[in-house]
């Protein structure tokens, strides 16, 4: 805990009066001035009912939804109104995603699954890649299972695989859009432990849309949403 | 992303590969035959054909006089001079005509009218009087030769190569003598050293070849006189300017086989063209057959989109990946198609095609212009571009966040 409090100043991503709304049927408000930071090496979970825009606000912040107003700051640099190519190289080299679903590319074994992003940002070379994706995977305890095919191993290991490909490029965040929302309660453990470890040890910062009151009471931060706005944060 | 819809991936690639060895073979069986057509013809016709024709003079002595130098004069019933069909200063033009280096080579002729005497029936024909060499060098002429040894027409004295059409009339054998009559009445014993076969029944029903001196001979003629100087080129395309040059360089009629035979240029210029839009039309069905297994691929890769979007590949590479799929699609098939279109060339080639109109044909006949698989490889590379390029674009506009949520 101590490192986490030495850094509290560093803000690392940043939202400023973000509205959203969708137009199609009709006119639907899904966020509402939306105000709040997150300062590194802070594991902060996003609560909410189904439909209170969570999902939404972390695609926005993720960079990948570009349709709403307001200002967006990840490492203190506006994303808001880059064009795309530019916005794909900074979720490549700054932000890590970990879905619900699990979504590796089956086509490749697990080791290639998690060097792709590494192989795409193109600061290491290939061996060096391979090198650190062999560690990620050592440290979340999958490595025997690097040369398998990706759809050949269980849901919490493919989350764990997710999780290590998340952390090739060392991003300064890492978003899930509820990565424990599809695992039994073992598996979810063991992926909540993992990111505990993150962030305890390893000072990483972690932004967790979830379902679960349980996963959220043991994260650092609850931000609860409502309706489109932030209630408790 | 090949790997999993490999079979759907084999399948477009097949059809590549068909439509490019179909546009190969076909290509090339139909300028084979193209090219057997011309040779039928072509091949036997000098380039540039030297003669004099019988026709008036274009200069009329009213027209010299001073008095009607600069009037229009109006003459009827001009007739034609005493003009000899033989061509002056021969030797000295075929010496200047063979020294000319766009020239490969050039042979004299003599045509002599005469009638083959069979009993009381007179036959029409005409004597090709040729130095046989020359004419076997430049026009194939040996392989037209069908029995007998083209060469014996300039070994054996007084001998003659008779059509096989005009030996069936005779009853002539090899080895018997006919006899023929000449214009001027003068008859003379010939005797058949062998046949030839042109593949044109009315030329052999008519024609026949004697070497240039025995025809000489036949017409009272001093060794330099022939009608003819028939010249081959390098390159067939110069015969007109060349043609036009000699003409004024020698004062003499020069007919360029391109004006003599352009009915078979129009030919196989119509058959090339309709070869190729078959072909381009089998190419462009492969192509909408990549574009369909390409568009159902980003559907069923919608996940691997969403999820390489997200983890930072932009638009623009995601699109790079479907057109690199879609030209090693094209690239595969193509060189596949190119080998089997070599293959199935090659089993036409094979096949059997015998027909007593064309004695020096076996086989069906192909063109193995490397030009036909350059455009075929080309083209596979051009229709898989386009075909891969709409649905890339479409994989490259998937929005992530559409997929990611929508589950």
């Amino acid at each position: 805990m101590k490192g986490r409090d030495e850094n509290m100043q560093e803000v690392i991503l940043g939202a400023r009066n973000i509205n959203k709304a969708f137009h199609d049927p009709v006119t639907v408000q899904v966020l509402r001035d939306i105000t709040f930071t997150v300062n590194k090496g802070e594991f902060v979970s996003v609560i909410g009912k189904s439909g209170c825009g969570k999902s939404t606000l972390l695609y926005i912040l993720s960079t990948m939804d570009t349709d709403y107003t307001g200002e967006l700051y990840i490492d203190n640099e506006l994303m808001s109104g880059r064009p795309d190519p530019e916005l794909a190289r900074i979720r490549n080299e700054k932000i890590g995603f970990v879905f619900q679903f699990h979504y590796l590319l089956n086509e490749f074994t697990v080791l290639r699954n998690v060097m792709l992003p590494g192989l795409k940002l193109g600061r290491y070379s290939e061996q060096e890649v391979e090198h650190r994706a062999m560690e990620r995977l050592k440290m979340l305890g999958i490595d025997q299972l690097a040369k398998q095919s990706a759809y050949r191993i269980s849901g919490g290991e493919k989350q764990r695989v997710a999780i290590a490909r998340a952390l090739i490029n060392d991003p300064h965040i890492i978003m899930g859009d509820e990565p424990t929302g599809n695992l039994d309660k073992r598996n979810s453990d063991i992926v909540f432990n993992i990111f505990k470890e993150l962030t305890e040890e390893h000072n990483q910062t972690l932004l967790i849309v979830t379902h679960d009151p349980e996963f959220a009471e043991n994260t650092h931060r609850i931000i609860e949403m409502e309706d489109g706005r932030i209630i408790r944060s | 992303m090949l790997l999993a819809r490999w079979r759907q991936t084999l399948v477009a690639a097949v059809g590549v590969t068909f439509s490019i060895a179909m546009f190969v073979t076909l290509l090339g069986f139909m300028n084979g035959l193209n090219d057997m057509l011309d040779s039928l013809i072509l091949n036997r016709t000098p380039h540039v054909r030297l003669y004099n024709e019988i026709k008036p003079s274009e200069n009329q002595p009213v027209n010299e006089v001073d008095e009607y130098k600069n009037s229009y004069n109006f003459i009827s019933s001009v007739k034609a001079g005493i003009t000899r069909q033989e061509i002056y200063n021969s030797g000295p033009i075929l010496q200047t005509v063979k020294a000319d280096e766009r020239v490969l080579g050039a042979t004299p002729k003599l045509l002599a009218q005469v009638f083959y005497n069979e009993g009381t029936i007179d036959i029409t024909g005409v004597i090709n009087g040729i130095d046989v060499e020359e004419e076997s060098r430049l026009f194939n002429f040996q392989e037209y030769v069908t029995s007998g040894d083209a060469i014996d027409a300039k070994n054996v004295a007084n001998s003659i190569i008779l059509g096989k059409g005009l030996a069936e009339i005779l009853v002539a054998d090899i080895g018997d003598v006919v006899q023929v009559t000449t214009a001027q009445g003068e008859r003379f014993p010939l005797k058949v050293v062998g046949y030839f076969q042109s593949g044109i029944q009315e030329i052999d029903k008519v024609q026949s070849y004697a070497s240039i001196a025995t025809t000489q001979k036949l017409l009272g003629k001093p060794a330099n006189y022939m009608t003819d100087i028939q010249v081959k080129l390098h390159d067939l395309e110069q015969a007109p300017a060349v043609a036009r040059e000699y003409a004024r360089l020698f004062q003499i009629d020069a007919e360029d086989i391109q004006t003599a035979n352009a009915q078979f240029e129009t030919g196989s210029n119509v058959r090339s063209l309709i070869s190729y839009a078959v072909g381009v039309t089998l190419l462009i069905v492969a192509g909408f057959g990549i574009f369909n297994i390409l568009n159902m691929m980003i559907y069923e890769k919608m996940d691997s989109i969403a999820i390489l979007k997200a983890t930072g590949f932009s638009g623009r590479d995601v699109n790079l990946v479907f057109l690199v799929i879609a030209m090693s699609i094209g690239l595969f098939g193509g060189m596949m198609g190119l080998l089997f279109g070599f293959i199935f060339s090659a089993i036409i080639d094979s096949i059997p095609f015998n027909t007593s109109a064309l004695p020096t044909i076996t086989t069906y006949p192909v063109n193995y212009d490397l030009i036909y698989y350059f455009i075929g490889g080309s083209f596979s590379l051009i229709t898989t571009y386009f075909a891969g390029f709409f649905p890339a674009r479409k994989a490259s506009k998937v929005d992530p966040v559409e997929i990611i949520r929508g589950k």
